[in-house]
């Protein structure tokens, strides 16, 4: 029997699986609002309404909670939902009184439901040691040990304004821009397996591939390899998925920082990078307490000093970074000064000092 | 009898708390009796467990895919697999969603039904490029697992050097905000680039993101080679009677504090009478006066996108945003949409014609200067590309007259 071809169908047609108050009026919304955390209110031109309950998952899901999600989509929604950017679920239903039985459910079976408005959203977050090939940490791990300690946050509309958090398991930061982004930073150059270079990694490539020019073809014990220059080495790893025989992961020394900053809205302020706090940070495993505490600082200085629609990156440009650190007692260091190509806009050319 | 579980006390100390538990999950999944995937979820935490203990990956990559593709399937290939021999491989299936990330539970059903019978039984909606993660099949089992889902309508996303799978907000489908057809424009543009997706052949990948408005929930201006965002060009929308209700229920201060204070381009005052000026040319359309007063204000009628090229994270020359290279186009015709759909043909014939081995358009565009991007992709210049003019006096301006020319005949025009 000749193999089946695939069906290059592409992108599905979500119409087809689209509430039908949505799919009704399709392009066609009024307004909306928070009737409370974790419960949005559209209401279209038409006067059609749908009510969304958002609650959070852990992502990696088994089929019993996917199931589970199905059973009380069925039973207390209108079996149809969404997933938001941050793995949220989304139940949508046209009748108000549905709204307080479907929170209960969900609470009632372990699903927090929040995540809307000026909360703490759910952390952004990769495969880590569970599924990825080249990761310095865990990523569901990290993300279910700081939602439990920012639960609250989470389930309730407390903040300023929204706080996107990620996580990310090495430097490429899959986990993305955020407001608080919790990434591995290695402290350490490659350890290099001579033996296997030559037959596992493409060279040119993997020495095209370091943004520092640090890479460059060796002979070691008569056998063709690759060496780095560990006075040029940024420890970025970029050599290490290429080429795995440069392992750049270490228990040890693979450390996590903290940036803080980033934002995608064009809201108020352009997009933003997020900027370097805090680093050093050991990658301590279940469940991360180093990282927590400095995240929870942060977060509630922010808090207690924000004014509403403050992001976080709207906040330190109102109070500045010399006030950032001294509130939240993080150590400033010629680290944070950066030094790569543009570096220089982000000097103070100016008089501008808060006292 | 299935293997006996490993012990996983550092895993354990994952179960409690008030966030759902992934390893709950995992678990519940290993102490499956008789499911065809137990064994494998058993080794799958025992190796998770020992990543836990020693802080060290075990996974290795490979090359797999299935029949007529190229890329789609991430393979995973245990590093110790001695210790840990039934979840030796362990597969990722990358299956695009619905545009918007809809679903009713009969699809998801499906869907699961399929997982339980071939893979681990373990799912992530969705990974960070957007596709659903079939997690966990074996090699023998990734073709017959992908049959199924494809037979439902889902096809692989992307992975390697290629166009990827992409994003579309929730948009038009439940927020008043959208000012576009986003998920008519996803589906346009990847799916006309599934060769380029599912045959990788490019420099790099490839990716596009699209936001109904620039509040940019899809993240498209930091995450994507081309993002295409909802905007509109006419005056926006101001229900006056809705203004002076907000302003009687918030307070002045709370106006003058939160909206008007906080315009970018100072675009708004408030009237003696509690209503609402605008200065229509000078605002941005940054979004945040109407996401504070969602009944009062929304986005004008004459709807249209703009479009921003080069986006991408760190490396490998670090950081790029996406920036403007169409500050406005209306898509309001079959024919526009085509337009738009050429434009993507013409971007990523560009680039890959002539980018380097593993550099993304935005390093692409550093490389060779925007204005030589602009030009060899067949638009114009427009002062809405740029923040400020060049600062740097280091240039030759032999064709000045002849530039300046164009300009001229296009104002003109």
């Amino acid at each position: 029997m000749p193999p089946r071809q695939p069906i290059e169908s592409g992108v599905p047609d979500p119409i087809q699986y689209m509430h039908p108050v949505m799919a009704k009026n399709y392009g066609a919304w009024k307004y909306h609002e928070r009737p409370r955390p974790g419960v949005l209110c559209h209401t279209a031109k038409s006067g059609d309404q749908v009510w969304t309950v958002r609650a959070g998952t852990q992502r990696q899901m088994d089929l019993y909670t996917i199931r589970k999600l199905c059973d009380i989509a069925d039973e207390y929604a209108e079996s149809h939902v969404r997933f938001t950017i941050r793995s949220n679920i989304e139940f949508m239903v046209s009748q108000e009184a549905k709204v307080k039985p479907l929170v209960d459910k969900l609470v009632s079976e372990g699903f927090p439901v929040g995540g809307t408005g000026p909360s703490v959203a759910m952390i952004s977050h990769t495969q880590g040691w569970l599924h990825c090939d080249i990761p310095g940490s865990d990523a569901s791990g990290v993300v279910k040990a700081l939602m439990d300690e920012l639960h609250e946050e989470f389930i309730n509309e407390n903040m300023p304004n929204r706080v996107h958090m990620s996580t990310s398991c090495c430097q490429i930061n899959c986990g993305g821009q955020a407001d608080i982004a919790i990434n591995i930073q290695h402290t350490k150059p490659p350890k290099i397996n001579h033996d296997l270079v030559a037959n596992v990694c493409e060279r040119p490539s993997v020495v095209a591939r370091c943004p520092v020019a640090a890479i460059r073809p060796a002979l070691v014990n008569g056998k063709p390899t690759l060496e780095v220059d560990e006075s040029k080495c940024v420890y970025c790893g970029a050599c290490y998925p290429p080429c795995p025989p440069m392992q750049i992961n270490d228990p040890e020394h693979s450390k996590l920082a903290i940036w803080v900053g980033g934002k995608n809205s064009n809201a108020r302020s352009k997009p933003k990078f997020h900027k370097l706090v805090a680093a050093g940070i050991p990658n301590n495993p279940p469940r991360w307490p180093e990282v927590a505490t400095i995240v929870k600082k942060i977060l509630n200085e922010y808090k207690a000093d924000a004014r509403d629609w403050e992001r976080l990156s709207d906040w330190i440009d109102r109070i500045g970074w010399p006030r950032f650190f001294e509130k939240t007692e993080l150590p400033f260091t010629k680290y944070h000064i950066d030094n790569w190509r543009g570096a220089r806009s982000s000097l103070n050319a100016s008089a501008h000092i808060r006292f | 009898m299935s293997k006996s579980m490993h012990k996983t006390p550092m895993l354990d100390q994952l179960e409690s708390g008030p966030w759902p538990s992934f390893v709950t999950g995992l678990k519940r999944l290993a102490t499956d009796e008789g499911k065809q995937y137990q064994d494998t979820m058993v080794d799958l935490l025992g190796q998770l467990e020992l990543s836990y203990n020693t802080r060290k990956g075990y996974w290795k990559g490979g090359t797999l895919s299935v029949f007529g593709y190229g890329g789609g399937i991430i393979p995973r290939f245990s590093e110790v697999a001695d210790q840990f021999p039934a979840s030796k491989e362990f597969h990722t299936l990358r299956i695009m969603p619905p545009a918007g990330m809809h679903y009713n539970t009969k699809i998801l059903r499906q869907l699961c039904d399929i997982w339980e019978k071939h893979g681990s039984g373990l799912i992530a909606f969705h990974g960070q490029s957007g596709d659903i993660m079939f997690q966990g099949a074996t090699s023998e089992k990734v073709q017959e697992s992908f049959d199924e889902i494809n037979e439902l309508g889902f096809d692989l996303g992307g992975a390697g050097p290629a166009v990827r799978t992409g994003m579309s907000c929730v948009g038009a489908a439940r927020c008043e905000q959208s000012c576009a057809n986003e998920q008519k424009i996803l589906r346009l543009l990847v799916n006309n680039f599934l060769d380029d997706m599912h045959r990788p052949a490019l420099p790099y990948k490839f990716k596009f993101k699209v936001s109904g408005c620039s509040n940019d929930c899809m993240n498209s201006i930091q995450r994507s080679d081309m993002s295409i965002i909802g905007t509109w060009r006419d005056d926006m929308n101001v229900d006056q009677q809705e203004v002076k209700a907000f302003v009687g229920q918030k307070g002045r201060k709370y106006v003058i504090d939160n909206v008007i204070t906080r315009c970018p381009t100072k675009a708004l005052s408030l009237n003696d009478d509690d209503t609402l000026a605008v200065d229509n040319p000078n605002c941005v359309r940054c979004m945040h006066c109407i996401n504070v007063m969602t009944k009062a204000l929304s986005p004008g009628d004459d709807k249209g996108v703009t479009i921003l090229i080069g986006g991408k994270r760190t490396l490998k020359i670090g950081d790029t945003m996406g920036t403007v290279v169409v500050p406005f186009m209306k898509l309001d015709t079959e024919e526009a949409y085509e337009e738009l759909k050429e434009l993507a043909e013409t971007i990523i014939d560009f680039f890959a014609d002539n980018a380097l081995e593993h550099e993304r358009t935005g390093e692409m565009i550093e490389r060779i200067g925007l204005a030589n991007f602009i030009k060899a992709i067949g638009l114009d210049v427009d002062p809405n590309m740029i923040s400020n003019p060049r600062e740097s006096s280091y240039l030759r301006i032999d064709d000045w007259d002849k530039e300046a020319a164009k300009w001229n005949d296009r104002k003109a025009a």
